[in-house]
């Protein structure tokens, strides 16, 4: 953002005699602009691209029809149909909670966007707290995951939300001390001074963390734990279909249920930006740096994730809970602590 | 102790295994048909709907009576001494005028009994199998030109597309 407000400043003519308010509001809202159009397409992509490689990996072609050219515009044309569907709220149901809980899913995946590095000075605003905003905002999706299972007075949206709270809250632990042994070293919160410790090193990639012995498995703790937090599969019994119906969003049609997929989408998107932020460089790249290699990696991250739903079965709730407390919860403490023992050598 | 080491290594390996195989299937071509642009080459004497060549038919009733479900309605009456004779294209003569002659393709169950016995091969089996209607009443094809109850559909033999490659 104080790229643009400078960039602003020195080409429109005129721009530093503005009101100073006014000055500081017109790129806050051009990159809260950028940031929606993100949000926005970055799901229609996704979606395709998921449902192309689900029926690639099942030997299906997936959608072929709408747009001609191999179902291009098929999520847009759902979206469409999403839009116009009716919008029903359960008779029974707590009808504040129920229409703000989509927003606050989706509010905690937005709110994200804030602290990615999407470039040496492309990023709406470098908090020097910036890992610990992530983790701290992006819980706010649980909140809303409750308040969708809790108003929507339906036994399995109530047994998602309250899946969804037991394991986002107990992936959440492994996945900070995941965070934590990339910070101890860098001794900073702020992601692009994180970015800026993995610049350089073998080849321009030798110093990314995911190439250290300590964060090399931090990361793997990372990306599991954060498949959890965004209920992926193998990790998505929070809308086990099989058998929650759909779980937290059984209840919800129409636009409101959009949200929650787009939410859903984001926080995929959110969680491999800032584990690539953290563990792959984030925008440094031996052939060309900046947004796109960004961009790359954490849309190769998607991918994976995309590439263990169609692998893996789901996990029972014990075994999660045994992933996440028994294996997950001690491997990041010892992480942790070596981490500490190799800063202070 | 060793054994939970050991089950975190055997599960990472399986993971990735299952991951081998994924994506060797992602580059698998797709088996799936698109249908309405490729349809499958249809085997030889394929059982569809069935086509009866009405000035052949000579009004026997053998299909009447070979159907196991009753769905062949014919009626006939006789030509008079005074009509020009009429033969089918096998030099069968046809003595028998047939009124009606409706088979209720809703109830057929396409088990081909009605074809064999036919003396004048005018009831014949076809490969047309799109013929889905949004009214039962549909399914009744009326074959008998000369007196139908309803405008009589259509039952025509629909060359099978080129089933693309
Ligand atoms: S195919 Fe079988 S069921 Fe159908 S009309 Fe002929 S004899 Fe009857
Ligand atoms: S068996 Fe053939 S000729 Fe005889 S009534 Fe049936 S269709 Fe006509």
């Amino acid at each position: 953002m104080e790229a643009l407000l400078k960039l602003l400043s020195d080409n429109v003519a005129g721009y530093g005699s503005l009101a100073s308010p006014l000055q500081y509001l017109l790129p806050m809202v051009l990159a809260s602009l950028c940031c929606i159009a993100l949000v926005a397409l970055f799901p229609i992509v996704a979606v395709y691209a998921e449902r192309k490689v689900a029926a690639h990996m099942q030997d299906r072609l997936g959608p072929m029809r709408v747009g001609g050219w191999h179902g291009w515009a098929q999520t847009i044309a759902d979206g469409i149909k999403l839009l116009l569907k009716e919008d029903i709220i359960p008779s029974e149901a707590d009808r504040v909670l129920f229409k703000l809980a989509p927003l606050v899913v989706f509010a905690g995946g937005f709110a994200s966007l804030v602290v990615l590095p999407f470039g040496a000075s492309v990023i709406v605003s470098d908090l020097n707290i910036g890992v610990l905003y992530v983790v701290a905002i992006s819980s706010l999706g649980v909140v809303g995951i409750i308040m969708a299972g809790w108003a929507s007075n339906n036994k399995y949206a109530l047994f998602g939300g309250m899946r969804a709270a037991a394991q986002i809250v107990s992936y959440e632990i492994p996945a900070v001390m995941a965070i934590l042994t990339v910070v101890i070293p860098v001794g900073s919160l702020s992601t692009q001074e994180i970015v800026r410790a993995q610049e350089g090193g073998w080849l321009g990639i030798g110093n990314w963390f995911i190439f250290k012995p300590v964060t090399a498995v931090a990361f793997l703790v990372y990306y599991l734990a954060s498949l959890a937090e965004v209920n992926r599969t193998p990790f998505d019994i929070p809308e086990a279909e099989s058998e929650l119906v759909a779980g937290y969003h059984t209840e919800y049609s129409g636009m409101r249920f959009a949200f929650f997929m787009l939410a859903e989408y984001v926080n995929m998107f959110v969680v491999s930006a800032i584990g690539a932020t953290l563990f792959l460089g984030g925008w440094n790249s031996p052939v060309f740096g900046g947004p796109v290699a960004f961009m790359l990696k954490s849309v190769a991250l998607v991918f994976v994730q995309f590439w263990l739903r169609w692998t893996l079965p789901r996990l029972r709730v014990d075994q999660l809970m045994y992933v996440s407390w028994k294996v997950l919860l001690p491997a990041s403490f010892v992480l942790v602590i070596l981490a500490g023992a190799l800063a202070v050598r | 102790m060793k054994e939970y080491f050991r089950d975190i290594f055997q599960s990472i390996w399986t993971v990735l295994l299952g991951m081998k195989i994924t994506w060797k299937h992602l580059f698998t071509r797709a088996c799936t048909m698109q249908y309405p642009d490729q349809r499958w080459v249809l085997p030889e004497r394929s059982r569809m709907r069935l086509f009866n060549k009405i000035e052949d038919c000579i009004g026997c009733g053998q299909c009447v009576r070979a159907c196991p479900v009753d769905c062949i309605y014919m009626t006939t009456e006789k030509r008079t001494k005074d009509e020009a004779p009429v033969f089918a294209s096998d030099g069968t003569p046809i003595k028998l005028r047939v009124t009606q002659f409706d088979i209720d393709m809703s109830l057929c169950c396409y088990c081909n009994l009605c074809t064999y016995p036919c003396p004048t091969h005018c009831l014949v089996m076809t490969p047309e199998y799109e013929f889905a209607v949004y009214s039962k009443q549909d399914f009744l094809y009326r074959f008998a030109k000369d007196k139908p109850v309803a405008p009589p559909k259509p039952a025509h033999h629909t060359p099978v597309p080129e089933p693309a490659k």
